[in-house]
């Protein structure tokens, strides 16, 4: 394998593993705050890449412009699924973490029903965008750059997500997820924060997806992959870590890029799985987690 | 053990003595393809999600990956019919044997999580197992296999005429797995389960030994959901990773018991009798022409099951029993 070879798969798997971290941050974002997996978060993705398609289809404008529109839409979706069907999961008093599972796994059919009764189920694109297809070779090594641009957002993403962690209601989050019942004793709205860290994971995981849009397929079913991989990711960093999510995000893509170099690239996955479950086998919390 | 419920544990055979009597006799008047084909998916899956209570019900360790131990039951007699010519009834058992060594191999590492991360990393095993089966050529590959028909027999467990004899195994197949889920309430293992469940460091300073019931549970468990993965291989004809080890099937698999309530012994029964008819209608009446509304209205079902119900459809039974009894 030459240095260029091994620089290629490094960097493909640095590109790919800042994605998957956004996905996960959203997911780990959410858990961390009520203790709830949302098993829907990857038909939230899809919802975002169909909803930047649809922007995209009816003004022609580029998916980086439609960025805070859809992250705004994405946004309302979320507290919208909290209000609806969580706030409601969260009050039954018999099987809660299995309603838990349950509510958000058929919220997730749903949503992918909805979407090919809308859309079908055929693939879509989005095309001719400014950055489609460009590509900038640095020292043989190959960057396309819809995919670093894509990177670079989630770096910021990750940054905006941190910064928020220092305004007020960042302090708001972390107090009601250290100890939901004392908040409401010192003014906090458990419940109007738990709607918003809804609105903020559902942004978060958005702004993956319209970023994702602008080089892969667009179809139903395409959260489904994604989601798995995410819950994966936020497993391996530790539920409800940011900096986990970040770093095992990280670690997953280099994981699969090199795995898809050396074995078969239909098998690059289960390099990431085993992985995973090595880790898990000395820190069951995962990398950050909380013992 | 306290009489009621002793009378409770008697009544309960009774009543399954005479849905066992009917059922046996339901299918003979209905000569409709289409039916009789419900009844037999219907009765497989009610099986299934009774091995999978085992586990996941009465033990409390939910695991969203079984059709990893469905799929291994499947390949394994479906291989060794083809290629050996041992008779499915064996290669049945043997399936199911491989499915539950399958199910300890995978407890092993698996059992020290708990809550989440248990139930993501069964996902992640049964989906190393799609990925590994799809890229594996010797049995089959992404392609599949196609089981050969070599005669209608019952030591060849086809039937080409008249799917009822298939009717029969499944039911036979359900009931196996109520009985043994009747006999484990009764059971030391099935209280050292529900003490498990309920709450594991008090199940330890009380002498179970948590780790090892566990080990119990998945590999029971494991050896029916392969059983059954055996009969379905065998009703169907054909196995491929997508139809066998998905990880869509893992949930259909779970979703019966939690529907109609978990650790109970009708609940994944009931469950079952709902839902798989619900899904199998919907999906070819309006799942046709593939336009997502069967899918709409399953996500819908389970959400509403799962706000409306969260103890399962088999608590209704206690409320229709109060009011019976003229108590509030």
């Amino acid at each position: 394998m030459t240095i260029e070879t091994l620089l290629q798969v490094a960097v493909s798997g640095l590109l790919m593993g800042l994605i998957y971290a956004l996905v996960a941050a959203g997911l780990s974002l959410i858990f961390g705050l009520m203790d709830v997996v949302n098993f829907a978060h990857g038909e939230l993705m899809m919802v975002a890449m169909y909803a930047a398609f649809t922007l995209w289809q009816m003004s022609g404008l580029d998916p980086f412009i439609l960025l805070p529109i859809v992250a705004a839409l994405m946004f309302g979706l979320g507290v919208a699924i909290y209000r609806l069907l969580i706030a409601r999961a969260l009050s039954v008093r018999f099987n809660r973490g299995m309603v838990q599972i349950f509510v958000t796994f058929g919220l997730a059919i749903f949503i992918r029903g909805f979407m090919q009764f809308v859309y079908g189920g055929e693939f879509r694109s989005i095309t001719g965008t400014w950055l489609a297809n460009r590509t900038a070779n640095i020292y043989g090594v190959y960057l396309p750059l819809p995919q670093v641009a894509a990177s670079l957002v989630c770096l910021l993403a990750f940054a905006g997500l941190l910064a928020i962690g220092r305004t007020e209601f960042g302090r708001a989050l972390e107090a009601t997820r250290e100890d939901r019942e004392a908040v409401a004793l010192i003014g906090i709205d458990r419940d109007r924060i738990f709607a918003l860290g809804w609105g903020l994971g559902a942004a978060t995981v958005g702004v993956a997806g319209v970023m994702l849009a602008g080089f892969y397929y667009i179809s139903p079913n395409v959260g489904a992959n994604f989601a798995l991989i995410a819950y994966v990711t936020v497993a391996l960093g530790g539920f409800g870590s940011m900096l986990g999510a970040l770093a095992a995000g990280l670690l997953i893509g280099e994981v699969e890029a090199i795995t898809a170099q050396l074995l078969e690239p239909s098998l690059k996955q289960v390099g990431m799985f085993a992985i995973y479950l090595a880790v898990l086998m000395f820190r069951p919390r995962g990398l950050f987690g909380k013992l | 053990m306290v009489p009621s419920i002793t009378r409770r544990r008697r009544r309960e055979l009774v009543i399954a003595a005479v849905l066992l009597a009917v059922l046996i006799v339901l299918p003979l008047p209905i000569h409709d393809v289409y039916t009789r084909n419900l009844f037999i998916i219907t009765l497989l899956f009610a099986g299934l999600a009774q091995a999978w209570n085992i586990l996941g019900g009465y033990c409390g360790q939910i695991s969203l990956g079984h059709s990893l131990y469905f799929g291994i039951g499947a390949y394994v007699s479906t291989l060794m019919f083809v290629n050996g010519h041992i008779p499915p009834p064996v290669g049945m058992i043997a399936g199911g044997l491989v499915a539950a060594a399958g199910a300890l191999l995978v407890g092993w590492p698996v059992f020290r999580l708990s809550g989440h991360y248990y139930a993501i990393a069964t996902v992640v095993v049964q989906e190393i197992g799609y990925l590994l089966a799809l890229n594996w050529d010797l049995i089959g590959g992404a392609s599949g296999v196609f089981i050969p028909f070599r005669g209608e027999s019952w030591l060849n467990l086809q039937f080409r005429t008249d799917k009822l004899p298939y009717f029969y195994v499944a039911l036979g197949f359900a009931a196996v797995t109520w009985a043994v889920a009747w006999w484990l309430e009764g059971a030391r293992l099935g209280f050292s389960w529900r003490a498990v469940k309920d709450d594991v460091v008090a199940a330890r300073s009380l002498g179970v030994r948590v780790f090892r019931s566990k080990m119990a549970a998945a590999a029971l468990s494991g050896f029916f959901t392969g059983v059954g993965g055996a009969i379905f291989a065998q009703y169907v004809g054909y196995i491929d990773p997508d139809s066998i080890l998905s990880g869509q099937l893992a949930i259909l698999i779970a979703l019966p018991a939690v529907l109609g309530g978990v650790g109970t012994l009708w609940g994944p029964f009931l469950g079952a009798a709902v839902l798989i008819p619900l899904r199998e209608v919907s999906s070819s009446y309006l799942g046709a022409s593939g336009n997502g509304f069967d899918l709409m209205l399953y996500g819908i079902l389970i959400m509403a099951v799962a706000l409306l119900r969260p103890q399962g459809l088999a608590s209704l039974g206690a409320v229709f029993r109060r009011n019976a009894n003229g108590a509030p």
